[in-house]
């Protein structure tokens, strides 16, 4: 592995930046993702931020439970990212459809679209678990760097 | 840029300026907004229909999440008129704590709405203090329900958690803080250079535009419209309290902001006259599993404005038909007015000052049919066959779905 990479790959982990896209959520979800970025949860300290472009973005923090319209956008939004990419699907319903399964217009979950590397449940997911799931996201990423 | 051509700027679904999910297209020529359409419908989910499918208890928690931040406005909306129908008596005790609880989410809204507002025109400053102060007042829902957001406290016939005194305590103490936090906001909002020239003159909606177009909520009252079902047709506990119905009549943003400051101070009146008048006695009372025939609707003033519950029984344990009409739904025609022949900078926090929750509004199917030219209108029998029937052919099996739940019951 080259240098470049390796800053790279480190600056990753130290710091990635985070899209959030509403899939269709009740906005539960998105407030107490925006509560974890702010002073009480406090998310940046682990070098988190949040960006507006998914051109930007290494990873993908969904909620809700993809709604039958925006699931062409938010394929549309995955490929946009530039790899390696990750995607943290936050609340029950982003996870599995929650209280809207089966309902005419939702998909169930995330995963039904796209491929997720972290589900946070809860419904609303608290701060505190946002912040456990994102820790862990970044550890898995630092360990599976470590073996290579 | 030719400054004589017409163009369309797309904004959304998903921008960096919008926090759900719609799509607005700007028609500008140079900076001016010539005229917006608004695309809405990302957030449909269809919980109208799947509330007729599911059992007046299971619909309460359902309807509950129609919007996670105003989510027991329309959890008691729900139940109000479920209740009417049934003819239920609540316990006084009951109905003061619905009456605590959402004074609880207004003051959580407005935090949330001035923090955002902040973003919006890049004081971030203000977002990051606001939303501190906002924890102390998750805390103390927290605390009383249990949960941060989606609290699920109201049941039909009253609510699910009494208050302690200890737990009334520490409200009192929180909104001595708060109180305190926001006389310091409302100075901020009358002094602050940086907030009073941006907001000032943005998004005008005169008197009669905000009557026009039936603005309700906060954006009514800052063009001067006295509007307040609290107040006009109280329910819950809301009779017995005093208390003013903030308005200005500065008609722009700066107006809005200042009537949600006021508002705050308000809510923390009312909520220590909850605590001090609390009466005793029972909080919930048995209500029927099955829900006499009849029809009722239900107001309730939300955060963001008027928002109106139709509920229809047919004496089963399942609604024949829930309709919601969110506050934003009202609000959002009115943001065309606001934003014309203005500049496409003011876009942001002008969509921003209504406080749009499109989570809430998100319900509406229009019927069209595009190969035929007779303009058919369906009644509503004819309608729910079609429905079952399209559904059907999608694959969606409602027979399956309803003995699902049945042995989930």
């Amino acid at each position: 592995m080259g240098v470049v990479t390796k800053a790279v790959n480190w600056a990753r982990i130290k710091s990635p930046w985070i899209l959030h896209f509403n899939t269709g959520a009740c906005n539960a979800c998105d407030i107490e993702i925006i509560a974890t970025l702010t002073p009480r949860y406090d998310l940046e300290r682990f070098g988190v931020q949040l960006k507006g472009t998914p051109r930007h973005a290494d990873v993908l923090v969904c909620s809700g439970p993809v709604t039958r319209q925006i699931k062409d956008r938010l394929v549309r939004i995955y490929e946009q990212m530039p790899e390696p990419k990750f995607v943290v699907a936050v609340g029950t319903c982003a996870c599995s459809g929650g209280v809207f399964q089966d309902c005419y217009n939702v998909m169930s979950g995330i995963n039904a679209v796209i491929p997720v590397s972290l589900f946070i449940p809860g419904c609303p997911a608290s701060p505190k678990a946002i912040i456990d799931g994102v820790v862990k996201l970044l550890q898995s990423l630092e360990e599976s760097e470590a073996k290579k | 840029m030719h400054n004589s051509e017409e163009f369309k700027i797309p904004i959304g679904p998903q921008h960096p300026a919008l926090k759900e999910p719609e799509s607005f297209s700007v028609a500008l020529k140079g900076e001016k907004i010539l005229g917006i359409e608004i695309r809405l419908g990302y957030n449909h989910r269809g919980i109208e229909k799947a509330a007729e499918e599911r059992t007046y208890i299971q619909d309460i928690y359902l309807i509950e999440r129609i919007c996670g931040i105003c989510s027991h406005s329309h959890s008691t909306a729900f139940v109000q008129a479920v209740e009417e129908i049934a003819g239920l008596e609540l316990p006084k005790r009951a109905l003061y704590i619905r009456t605590l609880i959402g004074e609880l989410e207004r003051v959580h809204s407005h935090l949330l709405w001035l923090g955002v507002a902040g973003h919006e025109i890049g004081f971030d400053t203000l977002l990051m203090y606001t939303w501190r102060d906002r924890e102390i007042v998750m805390d103390i829902l927290a605390l009383l329900t249990g949960n941060r957001v989606n609290y699920g406290i109201n049941t039909i016939g009253g609510v699910r958690r009494d208050i302690s005194k200890e737990q009334a305590e520490e409200v009192l103490k929180a909104m001595d803080t708060l109180e305190e936090r926001t006389k310091y906001y409302i100075e901020l909002g009358l002094s602050e250079t940086t907030l009073v020239k941006r907001l000032s003159g943005v998004g005008v909606l005169t008197y009669d535009d905000a009557l026009r177009l039936d603005a309700v909520g906060p954006t009514a009252r800052a063009s001067g419209v006295k509007r307040d079902v609290r107040k006009d047709d109280p329910y819950a506990a809301y009779g017995e309290m005093d208390f003013k119905v903030i308005t200005e009549k500065n008609c722009d943003v700066y107006g809005r902001t200042l009537v949600r400051l006021k508002e705050l101070m308000e809510a923390y009146q009312i909520i220590r006259q909850c605590i001090k008048n609390l009466p005793e006695g029972p909080v919930t009372i048995k209500a029927p599993r099955k829900i006499p025939a009849g029809e009722a609707l239900s107001r309730y003033e939300a955060p963001r404005g008027e928002d109106v519950h139709y509920v229809k029984a047919n004496g089963t344990e399942k609604p024949e038909r829930v309709k919601v009409r969110a506050p934003t739904l009202a609000n959002v025609q009115a943001v065309k007015q606001m934003l014309k022949d203005r500049f496409l900078a003011d876009m942001p926090i002008v969509i921003a000052a209504i406080d749009p929750c499109f989570s809430c509004t998100d319900r509406l199917v229009s019927l069209r049919q595009v190969d035929s030219k007779d303009k058919k209108t369906m009644n509503w029998q004819t309608l729910r066959e079609y429905s079952i029937d399209w559904h059907r052919k999608q694959g969606i099996d409602f027979k399956k779905l309803n003995q699902k739940l049945k042995t989930n019951v």
